[in-house]
């Protein structure tokens, strides 16, 4: 029971890293998609504008799922770890280059500065999520087996599967990054730009749901466990992603932007769901179950309480960053608005 | 030395992981002490600035603001890596141990959420709040930050002080997470690490303007630049002495071998000496500076104190001796040196006040002093450093003290040695990189302002 809570909040944290530190990612790839400098500008703008405040909060849902597995489930963490390292480590590198030359960007002023570091930026907001897509289709075709490095190094993480994973995870964050960016437009006064990412997330939908689709002929080829689970127990949730997705690309013809971002969240949400349902109760696929991972009670119990506690303090906290930055910025004439000074 | 078998795939793969951690470690322990100290130095700047209207302490403000966002987030990453190389490097460590050690992280994943948050508002709301309601969405980055510092460094103590668990036939149970995070060495190194990254970032950033006005900008804003954060450092400074001393004090009961390793002390007994300097050889330290009874008196406060020596473990349990003992040596000298000038503050600014001599900048041997604190910053990093480096190679061979050793805990996989050269070539650039922005950001005079500071965008700065 109590493991079965743990695992759920840990699925809850990867949701909401998906959800919120994936557009941050999703960004740093319009980011790279915007051309010029001159021309790409407004839109680079927006972007800074719009993570700015917000991704490292958002950012701090990978460091929960991370210790939340180590203490809740550490075996497999100690598994996965090892026997993935490669991948991991190269989105750990992802991570270190996104982070750092989006802030090192903010605070440059000159132009050749501003594009190596955006360049920095915007690439490793393509990899990272790529190599993080890559570590979920190992696990996901039960290609991580028990132990300490106890599987390939290589094929662990190339091959079909992972391959599937990483794209899928980088058109969707793009797709989320554009789907929260036009409503930051639309509230920002910039109809153009609107209708740009309006676009744009119309057609990174579209290939999301394409990925999506000629994946299921990938899976059931390389991952049968995984194709099974989310052709039976997992078919409902598989049905809804699709049809919030399709729900959502509506929503964006029609210009309704702010509906829009429920709806493609939860088309991303219930893919990441389906896959938890669909390996349920194994954690290492053919190896490990939930059951057998879990820590001691007084462990669970112990990370449970303190999450809970945690919350009473972040929900308000985190409501009070969002609604702060999702208020139309104040009109406080030129040379005030945060992002001019950078 | 066949003792202990080996689990990595070479002895270089072994090699390279433990470097890796130790870079890693070394490089964001830095970064982190800044996150910990520097808030606290923006608020007390901006909160002055407010209560008085001087705009020399606002800009201060915003510009420790500014510097504070581009170290929270190469904080933020850097401590991230450390978070996978856990189990990337140490998967031994982690399968076993990893829920004995999960509720400080938690606990820090929690702090460090907060501290994103209000960092966020703080740093991008500065137009959008009152001052005194900015100035409160500051408070909790500093509590946070301490909290974090706290957890983090209690998981490291269960390291040194492994409690709260039972092994029973290789495996962990009846764990007790609460045992195992206050540990007995929780309440010295937490304490101690905690007034120490309130050092580094005082002492750090008050060389800077240490810097500017020996270059002769002896304006207001330089003054207040150098005197806030000088004054913190030199008031938690005598502090730290206690502490470091409680913490030394508690190696001698419960890790013999390591304070041992510090002290170079290879036979048990009393009237121990206690050594400055000197080398580790034939199983004595040599050429050192001794202190006759030194040792004995500290630990005891008697010369009869028996300290106990390496000879009480085996010799393949003995930490690298001659590192361990100069690290602690240089940390102990730069922290005495930072002692000093401290009191040279103090007293000047008792001379200023009682003959009227003005105050210190004015004062004979200000450039001397000036010169010594512009030392006092990086000297209190390498001091940091040091600290670091005895509490770590103190404990080899173990990465859990008698329990697990480093050797058992490591990634068996092939090729950790290409990983180690990734991490450095990516931290060299991010090194680089941090330092020139951090340059740009203390020469630009363009500071973005809130609407209500516009008073401040034209205060000049010399």
């Amino acid at each position: 029971m109590l493991a079965n809570t743990a695992l759920a909040v840990m699925w809850v944290g990867l949701t909401c890293y998906a959800l919120f530190g994936g557009a941050d990612f999703g960004a740093g790839v319009w980011d790279l998609l915007a051309g010029g400098s001159r021309r790409g500008l407004p839109q680079r703008r927006l972007i800074e504008h719009s993570i700015g405040p917000i991704w490292e909060a958002n950012h701090v849902w990978l460091i929960f799922v991370i210790v939340l597995l180590w203490s809740a489930f550490s075996p497999v963490f100690a598994a996965v770890m090892s026997t993935l390292y490669l991948p991991l480590t190269l989105a750990a590198l992802g991570i270190i280059a996104r982070g750092a030359a989006f802030a090192f960007r903010k605070a440059s002023t000159e132009l050749w500065q501003q594009r190596l570091f955006g360049a920095f930026f915007a690439l490793s907001s393509l990899v990272t999520p790529f190599f993080l897509g890559a570590v979920a289709g190992a696990v996901a075709s039960g290609r991580v087996p028990p132990g300490l490095a106890a599987g390939d190094v290589i094929t662990s993480w190339l091959n079909p599967t992972s391959a599937l994973g990483g794209v899928l995870a980088v058109t969707t964050c793009a797709h989320l990054a554009a789907v929260y960016l036009c409503a930051d437009a639309a509230r920002d006064g910039e109809p153009a730009l609107a209708s740009l990412f309006a676009r744009r997330a119309v057609v990174s939908g579209l290939v999301s749901g394409a990925v999506a689709g000629a994946g299921v002929a990938v899976l059931h080829a390389d991952a049968p466990e995984l194709f099974h689970g989310l052709t039976h127990r997992a078919l409902p949730l598989v049905v809804l992603s699709a049809v919030a997705g399709l729900g959502g690309l509506f929503l964006l013809h029609r210009d309704r932007f702010v509906a829009a971002r429920p709806a493609s969240a939860l088309a991303v949400a219930a893919i990441l769901w389906a896959w938890g349902a669909a390996q349920y109760p194994a954690m290492l696929v053919g190896g490990t179950t939930v059951g057998q991972a879990a820590s001691d009670d007084a462990v669970l119990a112990a990370c449970l309480v303190v999450l809970a506690v945690g919350a009473v303090l972040l929900v308000p906290s985190l409501w009070l960053l969002y609604a702060t930055f999702q208020r139309r910025t104040p009109d406080t004439g030129p040379g005030s608005s945060p992002s001019s000074g950078s | 030395m066949a003792v202990m078998h080996l689990l990595a795939a070479s002895e270089g793969d072994l090699a390279a992981a433990r470097a890796q951690m130790g870079f890693s470690l070394a490089w964001h322990i830095v970064v982190a002490c800044l996150g910990v100290g520097l808030p606290a130095l923006t608020l007390i700047a901006e909160w002055y600035g407010i209560r008085t209207g001087n705009p020399a302490h606002r800009l201060l403000a915003r510009r420790w603001a500014r510097a504070m966002g581009v170290l929270f987030a190469v904080g933020a990453v850097s401590g991230t890596i450390l978070s996978f190389e856990m189990g990337l490097l140490w998967p031994g460590l982690m399968g076993t141990f990893g829920q004995v050690i999960g509720l400080p992280f938690a606990l820090e994943g929690i702090a460090f959420f907060i501290e994103a948050i209000f960092l966020g508002i703080y740093l991008y709301a500065w137009d959008r709040l009152p001052p005194r309601r900015h100035l409160l969405t500051g408070l909790p980055i500093v509590v946070a930050g301490v909290a974090s510092a706290f957890f983090v460094v209690c998981a490291n103590a269960w390291m040194n002080q492994p409690r709260g668990f039972v092994l029973r036939e290789g495996k962990v149970v009846d764990v007790d997470p609460w045992a195992a995070m206050l540990n007995p060495a929780s309440p010295p190194q937490t304490v101690h690490m905690i007034l120490a990254a309130f050092m580094v970032a005082s002492f750090l950033t008050a060389s800077v303007y240490a810097v500017a006005l020996l270059r002769g900008r002896r304006d207001a804003y330089h003054k207040a630049g150098f005197y806030i954060p000088f004054t913190l450092g030199a008031v938690v400074t005598p502090f730290q002495l206690v502490v470091g001393d409680w913490a030394a004090r508690f190696l001698a009961e419960f890790q013999p071998a390591k304070l041992a390793a510090i002290e170079g002390v290879f036979t048990t007994g009393s009237h121990v000496p206690l050594t400055l300097g000197g080398v580790a050889r034939d199983d004595a330290l040599r050429y050192g500076l001794e202190i006759p009874n030194g040792l004995s008196l500290l630990v005891g406060y008697s010369p009869s104190t028996v300290v106990e020596g390496l000879d009480k473990v085996p010799r393949s349990q003995w930490p690298p001796v001659t590192g361990v003992h100069w690290a602690f040596d240089v940390m102990v000298g730069i922290g005495l040196f930072l002692l000093a000038l401290g009191a040279w503050l103090l007293l000047s600014w008792w001379r200023g006040r009682r003959r009227r001599r003005g105050e210190l900048l004015d004062q004979r041997g200000s450039r001397l002093f000036l010169t010594l604190a512009a030392v006092g910053g990086p000297a209190s990093v390498v001091a940091l450093e040091s600290g670091w480096c005895v509490t770590e190679l103190g404990r080899q061979p173990w990465i859990v003290w008698g329990i697990m050793s480093v050797r058992d805990a490591v990634n068996p996989a092939p090729g950790l040695m290409t990983g180690l050269w990734l991490v450095l070539i990516v931290y060299a650039g991010m090194t680089v990189a941090t330092v020139y922005v951090l340059r740009r950001l203390a020469k630009g005079t363009a500071v973005p302002l809130a609407p209500q500071e516009r008073d401040v965008e034209s205060y000049p700065v010399v």
